[in-house]
């Protein structure tokens, strides 16, 4: 670890009507933000099964991003502040898993926040770095029993 | 022994409810009789695993495996019993799912035996004795069943043909099963395909008689806090209620008589984990100010305040699920550069 830094791999969920598009603005405005975070667009925050964190976790990911847009502004009128309760009650599961918070955030960005995305991104990768990586397979196996095998692929309908 | 087709029941880590349950299909239990010869049933027979050695592979036709896999000797169980067994049945929510035991997944093996064998109020053991899988005596060396640190599922240690849920699974659905494989053995009847039998493939709401409406959930009550109305949905009334992630089949006794479902029959058809899907539902549900009517803060305040009425989250919406759960048990300190 000494010689070379801990990249962490960051699962980023972003809304069509606006995070999505705020990850274009920053591309497109040439605001340089991390490649640690792989993004995939949901049509709204509140299309986040909470089943789509932990999969993610166990995946192998150090960390899983959430993004919606700004209360008020859901292009489905409210179902951004279901995504805020999901993840408030998530992120408590969570900690009894022994997950801490910083790893699993949410952040609300319009789509003109191009620069605002790129910056809690770096904050996040940021964190994650000093935790340190997840490897949610190893934490069985750390214990002496087998590693977990990885989940099946699964077909996810619109 | 006769001829007759053999059937076997085996208890790993279980409470012994399953058996109960099997004793309670009351007068087929003759029919079981009169169709099976029983080839291992420590419960209620005399037999000794020497027996079990003892017979040819696939010797038994059904082996209704109930209880988790937490020690050594669970799993040696598993596998033999696999070896002799033509059909294995992962017989209630332990086998299953891991149920109550795998509930110690969100714990360390240390910290169990820490509450089991050292600090409790009812435990006098001064010398601190842990229990230990390799002991020198004088007269050579004794060994114990090694205990896991993480608690599995029966398919997690060999492959299961069929799966009866329930935290015991219900008198009437263990007789129907058996029928089915009465049926098969006596008159060629086809048997019912793999994966889990005996139950429903909808959510526990629909089989249940309270009264629903729009749910919106201020506060969530404990059991012992409220005295709930006989006839509405009780997930309305605050008092939390698996039903609506869990697999029906058990004709929802527990929110008929004012409890809550606890989920013991596992997910519904199609999800993987049920705890995640609970708080899916949960977050839902809650009524906790209307959009743009106050400020976000407050709003944060507003849901941890709800939140702050479930006390333990994981093992409410994990209570029977843990074991086949995606994340599966608690990450210990030292996984990882992980802090608390």
């Amino acid at each position: 670890m000494a010689d070379k830094q801990f990249e962490p791999l960051i699962i980023g969920f972003t809304c069509n009507w606006c995070s999505y598009r705020a990850a274009d603005l920053a591309g497109m405005s040439r605001v340089k933000y991390p490649p640690n975070v792989r993004l995939m667009r949901l049509m709204c925050s509140g299309r986040l099964d909470p089943e789509f964190v932990l999969k993610a976790l166990r995946g192998g990911a150090d960390g899983v991003l959430i993004t919606g847009c700004h209360p008020g502004e859901c292009h489905y009128l409210e179902q951004n502040y279901k995504a805020l309760r999901r993840f408030l009650l998530l992120r408590r599961t969570l900690k009894q898993f022994g997950v801490e918070p910083q790893r699993v955030r949410l952040i609300w960005a319009s789509a003109a926040e191009g620069a605002r995305l790129a910056q809690e991104i770096n904050k996040m990768v940021e964190e994650i770095r000093a935790l340190g990586p997840l490897t949610w397979r190893d934490v069985i196996s750390a214990n002496g029993d087998r590693p977990l095998e990885a989940l099946p692929a699964e077909e996810v309908t619109a | 022994m006769s001829d007759k087709p053999k059937l076997a029941m085996y208890w790993a880590s279980s409470c012994g409810g399953c058996e109960i349950a099997t004793l309670n299909i009351h007068e087929h239990i003759l029919d079981v009789d009169a169709v099976f010869d029983i080839a291992f049933f420590p419960c209620i027979a005399d037999f000794k695993v020497k027996d079990v050695q003892g017979y040819p592979d696939g010797y038994i036709d059904v082996c209704l495996f109930n209880g988790a896999i937490r020690t050594s000797e669970n799993e040696e169980m598993a596998h033999l019993l696999r070896q002799k067994s033509k059909v294995m049945v992962a017989f209630g929510s332990c086998a299953y799912e891991g149920c109550i035991p795998a509930l110690s997944n969100l714990t360390t093996k240390d910290a169990t035996f820490n509450t089991v064998y050292l600090d409790n109020p009812s435990i006098d053991n001064p010398d601190g004795i842990l229990p230990q899988p390799v002991t020198l005596v004088a007269e050579g060396t004794l060994t114990i069943p090694v205990f896991y640190h993480t608690v599995k599922s029966l398919d997690q240690v060999v492959k299961v043909d069929y799966t009866i849920p329930g935290c015991p699974p219900e008198p009437h659905q263990i007789w129907a099963v058996l029928e089915a494989v009465v049926a098969a053995l006596t008159q060629g009847a086809p048997l019912p395909p793999s994966g889990v039998v005996g139950a429903g493939s909808v959510a526990v709401c629909e089989e249940c008689s309270r009264k629903r409406d729009v749910k919106k959930i201020k506060r969530f009550y404990r059991p012992y806090e409220v005295d709930p109305d006989p006839d509405i949905c009780l997930l309305e009334q605050g008092i939390m209620c698996m039903g609506i992630a869990t697999r029906s089949g058990c004709g929802a006794l527990c929110p008929q008589v004012g409890m809550g479902c606890r989920g013991c029959y596992g997910p519904v058809p199609g999800v993987t984990d049920q705890g995640a899907k609970m708080v899916s539902a949960i977050a839902s549900v809650m009524d906790v100010g209307k959009m743009g009517e106050i400020d976000e803060a407050v709003l944060e305040r507003q849901i941890e305040a709800v939140y702050d009425s479930i006390p333990d989250p994981a093992g409410t919406f994990y209570r029977f699920s843990m074991a086949h759960s995606i994340l599966r048990r608690t990450r210990v300190a030292g996984n990882g550069h992980g802090k608390e």
